[in-house]
């Protein structure tokens, strides 16, 4: 018998059985689907996390302080008083000379209400100096960043981010409008030159909701800045190294630099590099990506169960009919072929179908809200050829134990019973 | 053609042994139409069951065209099985949702052959059914039914005709008909038939009567002269 009279026979059997088939294929077809589905959905969160620690700038170094590190707002004033980081440990590190240091910037971070005429909104005030768009590769929409001049003369300007700007100004142009900064629950506020506005950040970057100042103009104004011995508190330092530079080898001196300042032998900041966070990251995705691969692997095991059962029931209803076969002279081989064929091609028909669907379905949820979270999909080829290797290997196995079963009916019982 | 010697067939259920064929000696040459007869129990489709392939001998040999099949694989007796022997039982066996033409391609398919098409359509007008080619079974008469069976059978060109009481589920004009088909393949075609009935009517068609009891051979005769006269028995 020839493959093709095989695939032949095999469609005629399944068509005769249309709703059956279409059950026993619809447990491979999601399975297949959600397989794929699942990866995309992991292989995405992955990609965007990791395209969000991108995003924060190139050759970074973070410091944060434990205490600040430990709440997850890294606005929040409470951080903020815990907070061991000074501005002088930054202005330690760019003057310490460590080789690999290319930029050092401070940044202290802390909640307000910015208010423009009617509108306002809630924001993070980030004040920092001129070098922080470079750090961070912050574009600008329209006006400029905080210039040297600006660092220098303690300016009161605000740089906005975009989400800020469209909320306060709807659409007007925002330069040169004045916009109140409200700190500490309305207790101090102050007036606010607006210099310039960000472009539109992609992903889930945090510096569309951002006001950043210049750290000289809001330091000697803010007094719970500073320690009680006086030292400007920090929240964040960010250290940029110079491309290709021993990120490693940076942390270290800089850790070293800072035990020795803070005189303490065990670290009161935490000090992760981009690479770091990144190799974080992937490392949970990864763990789930494997979960949710799991349980869609548990779906198809449950799908392949379902083709082998109703190949079972098909071969005991089918006793005349193999019997007859048998009597005009086929083969126990050409038996087993006619199951094997079957159940393959119900399974790759859920197979290829399931396939269909579990691409389609990622592509439909990219980029979809989903509970406040922006999904991101990634379809992995590997997921589709595995996917559809285990629908094959599902209907080779689950249709060559029935088809050892079909070769044992005995043709003249068969023939001779009505 | 064929030749039994001593063929026994033991079938065991449970503690007792029922010797179904209790050594038989048998020889068919070709272009033969012989009718086994006996009743219930009396070895007959047992008997046929081994002619055909279906069922091996216990003990015993036989020698098919010469050769002795009883030790063959179990793929080369189907393989013989297909090209060498057609069967029509009482049941005309037909597959539900295939065509006439599709039940006759069946035995084409598992040799591999060519031109299976022009073969099977071939095979019903041998058998009178070339307006019902497309026809399923359920839109056919049992007469017909039983000839697409028998069509299916012819098409391998077999060299020998095996029938299980192909009248049984049949009216009596249309055993008329279907037994003076058999007759005329004999006839004009060369073909052997072996046909087990219990029906002295049926078996009065063949040329050669074999009556078995108890699993042997009691009686082997020709039949009378009149039985190969064109409108059959006289009813």
């Amino acid at each position: 018998m020839s493959p093709l009279d095989a695939f032949r026979i095999a469609l005629r059997a399944i068509f005769a059985n249309r709703l059956r088939s279409a059950l026993t294929s619809l447990g491979l077809i999601i399975g297949v689907s959600s397989v794929i589905v699942l990866i995309a959905v992991g292989q995405g969160t992955q990609r965007g996390v990791t395209d969000q620690i991108r995003g924060l700038g190139t050759d970074l170094i973070f410091i944060e302080s434990s205490a600040e590190a430990t709440t997850s707002q890294t606005g929040a004033l409470a951080g903020l008083e815990q907070s061991t980081l000074v501005q002088g440990d930054a202005a330690a590190i760019a003057a310490d000379g460590i080789p690999g240091v290319v930029a050092v910037a401070a940044r202290v971070a802390v909640d307000a209400q910015a208010v423009a005429g009617a509108n306002n909104v809630g924001a993070q005030i980030v004040s920092t100096s001129s070098g922080y768009a470079e750090v961070r590769d912050l574009a600008i929409r329209s006006g400029s960043f905080i210039t040297p001049l600006h660092d220098e003369d303690g300016a009161l300007v605000a740089v906005l981010g975009a989400r800020v700007a469209d909320t306060l100004y709807e659409g007007l142009d925002p330069i040169g409008q004045e916009v109140r900064l409200s700190f500490v629950g309305g207790r101090i506020t102050l007036g606010f030159v607006v210099i310039g506005v960000l472009e539109e950040q992609g992903g889930a970057s945090e510096a569309n909701d951002q006001v950043f100042v210049p750290l000289s103009g809001t330091a000697g104004r803010l007094r719970f800045l500073y320690t009680p011995a006086g030292d400007l508190r920090v929240t964040q330092i960010d250290v940029q190294t110079a491309s290709g530079a021993d990120e490693q080898r940076v942390k270290e001196d800089v850790t070293e630099l800072l035990l020795f300042l803070h005189e303490t032998p065990e670290p009161d900041f935490v000090i992760q590099s981009q690479d770091d966070l990144i190799s974080a990251a992937t490392e949970v995705s990864n763990t789930l990506s494997i979960l949710l691969g799991s349980i869609a692997g548990i779906s198809l095991l449950v799908g392949g169960i379902g083709v082998m059962n109703i190949m079972l029931v098909s071969v005991t209803e089918r006793t005349r009919e193999i019997g007859i076969r048998r009597a005009v002279g086929a083969t126990a081989g050409d038996i087993v072929k006619q199951f094997v064929t079957e159940a393959l091609t119900l399974s790759l028909f859920g197979g290829i179908v399931g396939i269909a669907i579990g691409v389609g379905a990622s592509f439909a949820l990219d980029g979809r809200e989903l509970g406040g979270q922006e999904m991101t999909t990634l379809i992995q080829p590997w997921s589709i050829a595995m996917a559809f290797l285990v629908a094959a290997g599902v209907g080779f196995a689950s249709g060559s134990y029935p088809a050892y079963r079909a070769t044992t009916v005995d043709p003249i019982a068969a023939l001779r019973n009505e | 053609m064929i030749r039994l010697q001593d063929v026994t067939r033991v079938y065991s259920t449970g503690e007792t042994a029922v010797h179904a064929l209790a050594g038989v000696n048998l020889e068919i040459g070709g272009g033969e139409f012989v009718a086994i007869m006996g009743q219930s129990g009396s070895g007959k489709s047992t008997l046929m069951n081994i002619i055909g392939l279906l069922d091996r001998p216990s003990s015993g040999s036989y020698a098919f065209g010469g050769r002795d099949v009883s030790q063959l694989s179990e793929d080369a007796r189907a393989r013989l099985r297909g090209s060498a022997f057609g069967f029509v039982f009482q049941f005309y066996n037909l597959l539900p949702r295939m065509t006439a033409l599709e039940q006759v391609e069946l035995p084409l398919i598992y040799q591999g052959a060519a031109d299976r098409k022009r073969r099977a359509a071939e095979a019903l007008v041998r058998v009178g059914l070339q307006d019902r080619i497309t026809h399923l079974p359920t839109e056919l008469s049992g007469g017909e039914q039983q000839r697409v069976a028998i069509a299916r059978s012819l098409v391998v060109n077999p060299l020998v005709l095996l029938a299980d009481e192909p009248t049984g589920a049949l009216d009596t004009a249309t055993e008329h008909e279907l037994m003076t088909l058999l007759s005329e393949l004999v006839d004009q075609q060369g073909l052997t038939v072996v046909l087990v009935t219990h029906e002295p009517e049926v078996a009065a068609y063949a040329r050669r009567t074999v009556r078995m009891r108890d699993g042997r051979i009691v009686e082997d005769s020709s039949a009378p002269l009149v039985a190969a006269a064109p409108d059959g028995p006289a009813q």
